[in-house]
Parts: C-alpha cells; sequence; structure tokens
C-alpha cells in the first residue's frame, strides 16, 4: 500500500481538472429521468472510485481490530489506519502522527476541544470569541462549556456581504478572550475567513485558535504548519470521504496538556481498580474501537487529492461560480446571499414569494441536488432576515452543464409559482 | 413534471398564495407554537373553543407553500367543526400522508389536495406541522409541538 502512494505522489499534478468527473460512479446516474447535477457537495462531497476501491479492499480483506491482535489481519488493519494517519499528516504538514487524531467528523472534533481543553483554559468571567457565520457545530460546543464555567460567547458580526468586520474582531478580541473559534470557509454564505491574519492576532492576545476548516479541505491544501492555527478540525466526508470518520489536528504541546475526554480501550497504558494510566498521543484522544474502514477512505481521499493541482482547481471553482452568479442573475426575483470578496463556490440564494424548500422539491425534480434550509446556521438566517436559503455548491467534479440544469429547474419553480 | 404537479395543485399553490384564516385571535383559549427542525419553519396556532366546538381558528408563521397551504387548509375546514370531527380529520390526514392507502376518504374532501405529499417523503413534515400543532392544542398538553 506505501509504495502505491509513493507512486502516486510521483506523478505530475493533474491541472485537467475537468477529466475528473468521471471518477466518480454516483455522478454516471439519472434521477427524476435527467442526468444527476450534484450541487451539494458543501453538506456531503461524492466518493471517487479510488476511495469505495480503498473501503471495499478494507472491508473486504482486511478487517480486524487495530493496535490488538498479533495475526495477520490485525496487523493488516493496523498498518493501513495508521499509514492513513501519516497521509494525513503529511497532507496537512502537521509536524508529527501524535498531531493527528482520529474523530467521527468537525462535529466531534471541536467537541473534544471545547470538553478536553475548554475546561482548563476557560474561567468565570473570560470569553470565547466566535464569529456570526460559523455553523452550529462551532456555537454549541462554546455555548455548553461557556454556561458550564460562566464564561461569555462573543460572536464577531458580520456585513451585508457576509464578511467578517475585522474592526469588529480587534475590538472584540480582548484580554479576557481565551479561545478564538472561527469556520476558515463559512457553509452558509461562502465567505473565505483570512485564516492567518486571525490566528495571528488571536495568538497576539493570547488565545488559543480552533479553526473549522470542513468547508475549507475540499477547496485548498491546506498546512496547518503555515496556518500556525493550534487547532483544525475536518471531515472525510467533504473532501471526498466516506462519513463518520474526521480529524482534529492540535499542536503538540497543546494536545500534551489535555486530558482524555472520553475513557475506554485504546486511550489507557494500564488499568487496575485504583488508577489508569493513560495512553499517548494522539491514542490517548481515541477511546474503543475507531472508524477503521473511515480512516483507510479517508487516507484514499487525501491520495486523491494529493495529485491534483490545487491553483488549476481554484481556477476551475471560480469559473463556475462566475458562470453561476451570473446565470442565477436571469432567475425574476432571486437573491443572493452571501456576495464576500473572498468566496468559495457556494452560492446561497432565496427567490421572492418561494420558499426554499419549495426550490428544492422542484430542481430535484430537474435531477439537480442542492441544499435548502437553514444550513445548520441559524444565526446567518436571522442576520440575512430569512428563515432559509437554497444553496448551490461546486466541487471539483461540477461543469458548466450542472449550473444550466439548475437554471432550468429554478425557471419551473417560478413558472410553477408564477 | 407530473409527480410536481400532483404535489403542487392548483389548490394548494392558491393557498399558499392567499392563506385563509391568517394571522392571530387576540383572546384565543389556545395558542400553540408548531416548529419544524428541518427547515426552521415555524408556526403559531390560534383556537376559540365554544363547549366541543371550534368557533374559530388562525395561524400565523412562514413556512414553504406545502406548510402553508396545509395550515389554511386545515383552518378553512375545521372552522365550526367538533373537536371529535377534528380529531377523525387529524387521523385521517395523518393516514393520507404517511400510508400506502390506495385512495384518501372523500370525507377528507379538499384536503385531499395534500395526497400528493405521500410522494415526497422529505416533506411529510412540511404538511403535518399544522395537524400535529392543531392535536396538541386540542389535547393541551404542551405549549410547542415539533415534528421530529
Amino acid at each position: 500500500m506505501s509504495a502505491a502512494v509513493t507512486e502516486s505522489t510521483a506523478l505530475a499534478p493533474i491541472a485537467d481538472i475537468a477529466s475528473l468527473r468521471g471518477d466518480f460512479p454516483a455522478l454516471q446516474q439519472r434521477v427524476n429521468g435527467h442526468p444527476l447535477a450534484y450541487l451539494d457537495s458543501a453538506a456531503s462531497s461524492q466518493c471517487p472510485q479510488a476511495v469505495i476501491d480503498a473501503i471495499v479492499q478494507q472491508q473486504s480483506l482486511d478487517h480486524a481490530n487495530v493496535h490488538r491482535g498479533v495475526h495477520r489481519l490485525s496487523e493488516r488493519a493496523t498498518l493501513a489506519y495508521e499509514s492513513a494517519r501519516e497521509r494525513v499528516r503529511d497532507y496537512i504538514n502537521a509536524a508529527s502522527e501524535r498531531e493527528i487524531v482520529f474523530t467521527r467528523g468537525t462535529t466531534e472534533s471541536i467537541n473534544l476541544v471545547a470538553s478536553s481543553l475548554g475546561g482548563r483554559l476557560l474561567s468565570s468571567g473570560d470569553e470565547v470569541l466566535i464569529t456570526w457565520m460559523e455553523h452550529h457545530s462551532n456555537i454549541v460546543p462554546w455555548q455548553m462549556l461557556c454556561e458550564h464555567v460562566g464564561a461569555r460567547l462573543v460572536p464577531v458580526p458580520i456585513s451585508d456581504a457576509g464578511e467578517l468586520d475585522l474592526e469588529d474582531f480587534d475590538r472584540l478580541l480582548t484580554d479576557r478572550t481565551r479561545i478564538v473559534a472561527f469556520g476558515h470557509v463559512s457553509n452558509a454564505l461562502g465567505t473565505v475567513n483570512p485564516a492567518r491574519e486571525l490566528i495571528a492576532k488571536a495568538h497576539a492576545a493570547g488565545a488559543v485558535v480552533v479553526v473549522d476548516g470542513a468547508q475549507a479541505m475540499p477547496h485548498t491544501r491546506i498546512d496547518v504548519r503555515d496556518l500556525d492555527c493550534d487547532f483544525y478540525a475536518f471531515s472525510g466526508h467533504k473532501m471526498f470521504g466516506p462519513t463518520g470518520i474526521g480529524v482534529l489536528y492540535g499542536k503538540e504541546r497543546l494536545l500534551d496538556t489535555m486530558p482524555p475526554w472520553q475513557g475506554g480501550g485504546e486511550m489507557i497504558l494500564t488499568v487496575d481498580f485504583d488508577k489508569t494510566t493513560f495512553n499517548a498521543l494522539p491514542y490517548r484522544f481515541e477511546a474503543g474501537t475507531p472508524n477503521i474502514t473511515g480512516a483507510v477512505g479517508l487516507g484514499a481521499a487525501v491520495d486523491y487529492l494529493s495529485r491534483i493541482d490545487f491553483a488549476a482547481l481554484a481556477a476551475h471553482e471560480a469559473a463556475l461560480l462566475e458562470h453561476a452568479t451570473e446565470r442565477v442573475a436571469e432567475i425574476e426575483g432571486l437573491r443572493i446571499i452571501g456576495t464576500a470578496a473572498e468566496k468559495a463556490s457556494v452560492l446561497s440564494f432565496v427567490i421572492d414569494d418561494i420558499h426554499a424548500h419549495d426550490v428544492g422539491t422542484i430542481v430535484d425534480g430537474a435531477g439537480v441536488a442542492v441544499r435548502t434550509g437553514h444550513h445548520c446556521a441559524m444565526p446567518v438566517m436571522d442576520r440575512f432576515g430569512v428563515p432559509a436559503t437554497a444553496r448551490a455548491s461546486f466541487a471539483l467534479y461540477n461543469n458548466e452543464d450542472d449550473v444550466d440544469q439548475l437554471i432550468v429547474g429554478l425557471r419551473q419553480a417560478v413558472e410553477l409559482f408564477r | 413534471m407530473n409527480e410536481l404537479q400532483e404535489l403542487y395543485r392548483e389548490v394548494i399553490l392558491d393557498h399558499n398564495r392567499q392563506p385563509r384564516n391568517f394571522g392571530a385571535i387576540d383572546d384565543a383559549d389556545r395558542v400553540i407554537d408548531g416548529v419544524n427542525p428541518l427547515c426552521g419553519d415555524r408556526m403559531t396556532l390560534y383556537l376559540k373553543l365554544d363547549g366541543k366546538t371550534v368557533r374559530d381558528v388562525r395561524f400565523r408563521g412562514s413556512g414553504c407553500a406545502i406548510s402553508v397551504a396545509s395550515s389554511s387548509l386545515m383552518t378553512e375546514r375545521i372552522k365550526g367543526a367538533s373537536i371529535d370531527e377534528t380529531m377523525d380529520l387529524f387521523a385521517m390526514v395523518h393516514d393520507m400522508l404517511t400510508s400506502d392507502a390506495d385512495e384518501p376518504p372523500d370525507a377528507l374532501e379538499k384536503l385531499v389536495a395534500l395526497a400528493g405529499v405521500r410522494e415526497y417523503p422529505s416533506r411529510v413534515k412540511c404538511a403535518s406541522l399544522a395537524w400535529h400543532a392543531l392535536r396538541a392544542a386540542l389535547t393541551g398538553a404542551e405549549h410547542e409541538v415539533s415534528t421530529e
């Protein structure tokens, strides 16, 4: 397996992004009589065949528990699991595999930090700084923590374009701020936050920084050491891997000070009824049998992404977003929510007198999958005074035909509700 | 478009455009909030009772066409009906939305317009929100109902 990895990373990066669509079997199907136009990758991206193959291989031949057995299958499973960890480490340029904790996903990663580090870092009167554009998974864990210790949750406001106001950020970042938590890319608006700048400011104020990277991973190559974040959380299923697996990257010197947050097998060295000694990093945070197959799938997704020319991908996604932004302007009564200058390929919108759920159902009839609702970001909906939006999100496998198919669906919606 | 036209029948579109009995009742006997966590839609149902009869009913809130039309059709139908009839209607509507029964009963009259929702499992909650709120209001058990 490791030989194959070396070989694939040695190949020239793939700049022909359009050629990648054929790698995704889900996109070859028809839905409601139309070719599938899958525009919901910000919720869950599709898996390329290479990821599916890796999962099938793991389940077919190497299914066993890790770090326990001395038999061959257990050794192969352990090797595959740890190799996935090493590839994730390499991909995000973490200093050590001890900094890569496998979790169920971004939500669990953030909860891990909030519950293990939060209580030690925060006391009554302290503050956790977040932003108005956070996903609920980067609000609720901090809110629960703040309530528990008597700290205050402070959201930084956003502009009408959906951008963070840096002056507000500076003003609200005080000597009481212990933790700064923000999304690298907003799931509801597409806004790309100036992560490196925010991290530097937060560090200057003495705060620990947690970045929700779920929406950034499928669009950019992340370098955690370049960002200098303390924690970076992401999910496999938003970066062409399976669901149920994610990562918490944490700086080793911080993870080292953190107590386990769940107890059980795997996270211990010795147990007797008087005392348990805990395992080393990262195992201390991986109680119980992990999602081994999920990790293997994520490893394969990382291999897949490693081969892509990210400059070409950025150009591909920017062109798609531009095309989509232009074309939706043809739809009467449509308003885009989230018009940040720095924006990922996410297009959230509302149409006068047609609820987002009706839009979603009608475009589904045209074979188009979009997300509708509050996108687990109710404060964003409140900020823009809408109950819900429809959201088309574009990934590496989308093309202009998908956008055009969306426009056909939207026209049908307007027609029906006229 | 066939299933879609079945879902968005003219009656539904009409009640969405011009919801009947929309607004509050200031001296309502029962007021209940309904919430659909899937989409964050909220509605408030107001009931004025007269013994065992629904004398007046109104609703407020925002939602998709299916949920607004369902609320509107419901209020239109139950105004003046007895509480027993209303509970029977709840059961019939619930069956129509969730079971595979061939034909909805004639007693539903105009409410059969909601039958197309059955083909869209993710939208059943939109159609049933008002009805769950109604049942909770009449049984008097809760202050807020959820379709979850």
